[in-house]
């Protein structure tokens, strides 16, 4: 405390400071480059380095021009590509967000009802995983799927196919690696909000009439609304943008926005493209981060 | 004020031929080694309010998560109406359980906490909208209806788990510790509130709690409980003024035990002889034990005389009078509480009412004389 009143008497206190640095992180690390991406997006393409024109140009003695080309916009609604793109990555997103709530509800829900020391087991098993680098881990996939792997030669060996399956650079790989990855997120949150739920409201609805599967129904997936919810939004918003997956494990046709976003900025080095694609990507996933948002204060309020 | 229902009136569990509602039928529930409910006998008849009273672990939730479907008896069967539960699950029993958390469900309002169970029986719209709102109106929450349990105080609450477990009139309701989670005023209260709503509905009460005023208050009969098993059923003041035990005496209400050896055992009296008390007791009714025995006398704080003179000679020589000092005194307002050392070292809990305002008051450290009537000491052999 001591050391900090030399501070205090040019008006910075203790709690300004913890208040501040999580501000000054975004604005180094999210603002500022958000304006230059935005200010690229705005440019020229040019055969230079950087690859594209200042916004800001000097006419003359003390006169400025600031040229604002929305061309690059305007290029991604004319070439289906990228709007064919976008609804691709969206729709690969909300597939892969519902197998894993289909795959991720039934584990959240079985741990948040086995006993404490289960349960502390089974929640390390969840989180093992990111002891590992993702890339890896995808890698390992590949030796999974690919036409000589692992489950191919099982399934050789034991006589259920005789010529190996095609799965490695199909969506079906890409979802297998999609949902292996982000299961884990939506398993915490929803573990989360489980494990705070009053079993004996089960019991009570039981009491009142209701099967097991009807208590469920009527008592336990409204309850926990909040977490399937926050795990989905967890899962959507990172896999509509994702690269690495799609690009390792989902082959040449897996069309993907993050795919066309690297494809423009390293392959073509058209940064104006590139940058406009991620504007707008980012404009496409702020209403869901707000949505949620809301439901992350709603949760921690305590209101259901 | 105890129960005045119709059934108690009748003391059903007197005649021999009336037909229990309720029976449960040598019911044993283990887990692992451990007996929770331990070869437990009991009939209950229709209208009673019954009590399991006992401490925390004696397994009187167990048996009643028995009864209401949440656990199986390891052994032993359930009888409802006349109908076996064995293997009938909690959805398709004539039970209701009222929870000790109340269970409401936090999504819902208080309209729907208590439809929940008419329409999960598929009672037509009209009918549920009727009894709800009957049923709001007779635990006094007609304005609540819209509220979310969280906007609702404790007592708010328990009424509207009453009225939910109430709603689909069930045979038997079952209640786990009902007014646990409400403070001393409210709960005094809402037990007479308790007694009313089941004499007007007429519904079987089972009810489960730790706390002995509460049970002596609502029930017609009272099972008390210990490691499993029923040590004693019957009525209140059975209870209180005939124990079979001393842990049935001690349990319910305080009482002072004396032990001692059977001296005489005659058809029309006892008399004990205890180092503890330093005196012989007359007892004024024949008990069963062998001669030689050791027994235990238990006398009510409030059956014992205190004065500073020598009482009149009841007839039995020095039996049944005690000198002491008194070692502390609580004043309680409309009585007082003494302790009294006896030269024994025995210390004797001795309870007067203070019926006057300026009485001539007993003070620490004197000399008093302790004395009871030959009725009051309740002799038990275990």
């Amino acid at each position: 405390m001591r050391a900090l009143r030399p501070l205090r008497k040019i008006g910075i206190s203790g709690r300004g400071l913890v208040v501040t640095l999580p501000y000054l992180w975004l604005l180094l690390f999210f603002v500022v480059p958000f304006v230059i991406v935005l200010k690229i997006s705005f440019s020229d393409i040019d055969l230079a380095i950087p690859p594209y024109k200042p916004l800001i140009e000097w006419v003359g003695k003390n006169s400025m021009a600031i040229k604002v080309n929305l061309n690059n916009y305007a290029f991604l609604f004319t070439d289906s590509l990228y709007i064919h793109a976008f609804l691709n990555s969206i729709k690969v997103a909300f597939i892969s967000t519902l197998l894993c709530l289909i795959i991720g509800y039934p584990i959240a829900y079985g741990i948040a009802r086995s006993t404490a020391r289960t349960r502390n087991i089974l929640l390390l098993l969840v989180v093992l995983p990111f002891w590992t680098s993702l890339l890896l881990r995808v890698y390992a996939w590949i030796g999974l799927l690919k036409a000589n792997g692992v489950i191919n030669n099982i399934l050789i060996w034991l006589g259920v196919i005789h010529e190996p399956i095609t799965m490695l650079y199909t969506p079906f790989a890409m979802y297998v690696g999609i949902v292996y990855s982000y299961l884990p997120f939506l398993i915490l949150p929803l573990y989360a909000n489980l494990e705070k739920m009053d079993w004996q409201l089960l019991e009570a609805a039981e009491d009142l009439g209701c099967r097991p599967w009807q208590a469920f129904y009527k008592i336990t997936l409204p309850l926990s609304r909040n977490g399937i919810l926050a795990g989905s939004m967890l899962v959507f918003i990172p896999a509509v943008g994702e690269f690495v997956i799609p690009a390792l494990l989902g082959g040449p046709n897996a069309l993907m926005i993050g795919r066309v976003l690297w494809d423009e900025f390293f392959s073509n080095r058209a940064w104006p493209v590139a940058s406009s694609v991620a504007i707008l990507l980012l404009i496409l996933l702020v209403p869901f981060m707000m949505w949620y948002q809301s439901v992350q204060a709603r949760e921690s309020a305590g209101q259901r | 004020m105890a129960n005045t229902g119709e059934a108690v009136k009748a003391a059903p569990w007197r005649d021999p031929s009336a037909r229990a509602y309720v029976e449960i039928e040598r019911v044993t529930k283990s887990f692992g080694d451990f007996k929770a409910v331990d070869d437990v006998s009991l009939k209950i008849y229709k209208g009673e309010i019954f009590c399991l009273l006992g401490a925390s672990g004696c397994g009187k939730t167990t048996l009643l998560r028995m009864l209401g479907g949440f656990e199986a008896p390891s052994s032993g069967r359930i009888l409802i109406d006349g109908e076996d539960m064995t293997g009938v699950p909690p959805y398709e029993r004539p039970v209701n359980m009222m929870f000790q958390s109340y269970a409401l469900f936090p999504h819902m309002n208080v309209e729907q906490n208590v439809a929940f169970g008419l329409k999960q029986d598929r009672v037509p719209k009209a009918e549920i909208a009727e009894r709800v709102a009957t049923m709001l109106e007779l635990v006094k929450l007609g304005g609540f209806a819209k509220r979310k349990p969280h906007q609702l105080s404790g007592g708010q609450r328990q009424r509207v788990a009453l009225a939910r477990s109430l709603v689909k009139r069930p045979k038997v309701l079952l209640l786990d510790e009902p007014l646990g989670a409400l403070d001393k005023k409210l709960r005094e209260h809402t037990q007479f509130e308790l007694i009313g709503l089941q004499d007007k509905l007429g519904v079987t009460f089972l009810v489960v709690t730790h706390d002995q005023e509460e049970a002596m208050t609502l029930a017609s009969r009272i099972g008390v409980m210990d490691h499993g098993e029923i040590v004693q059923a019957g009525t209140p003041s059975e209870i209180y003024e005939f124990p079979s035990s001393k842990f049935v005496a001690d349990f319910v209400g305080s009482v002072n035990i004396f032990e001692g050896k059977l001296l005489e055992d005659e058809p029309e009296y006892v008399r004990i002889a205890s180092d503890e008390l330093g005196a012989a007791i007359y007892v004024s009714h024949g008990i069963s034990a062998a001669p030689e025995a050791t027994v235990w006398a238990a006398i009510r704080p409030e059956k014992i005389f205190m004065s500073t003179a020598p009482p009149e000679s009841s007839g039995h020589g020095t039996d049944n009078v005690v000198r002491g000092a008194v070692q502390d005194i609580a004043y309680l307002g409309d009585l007082s509480i003494y302790l009294v050392k006896l030269p024994t070292g025995k210390v004797v809990r001795v309870t007067q009412p203070n019926t006057s305002r300026h009485a001539e008051a007993i003070t620490w450290e004197q000399q008093v004389y302790l004395s009871w009537d030959a009725s009051s000491p309740v002799v038990v052999t275990r």
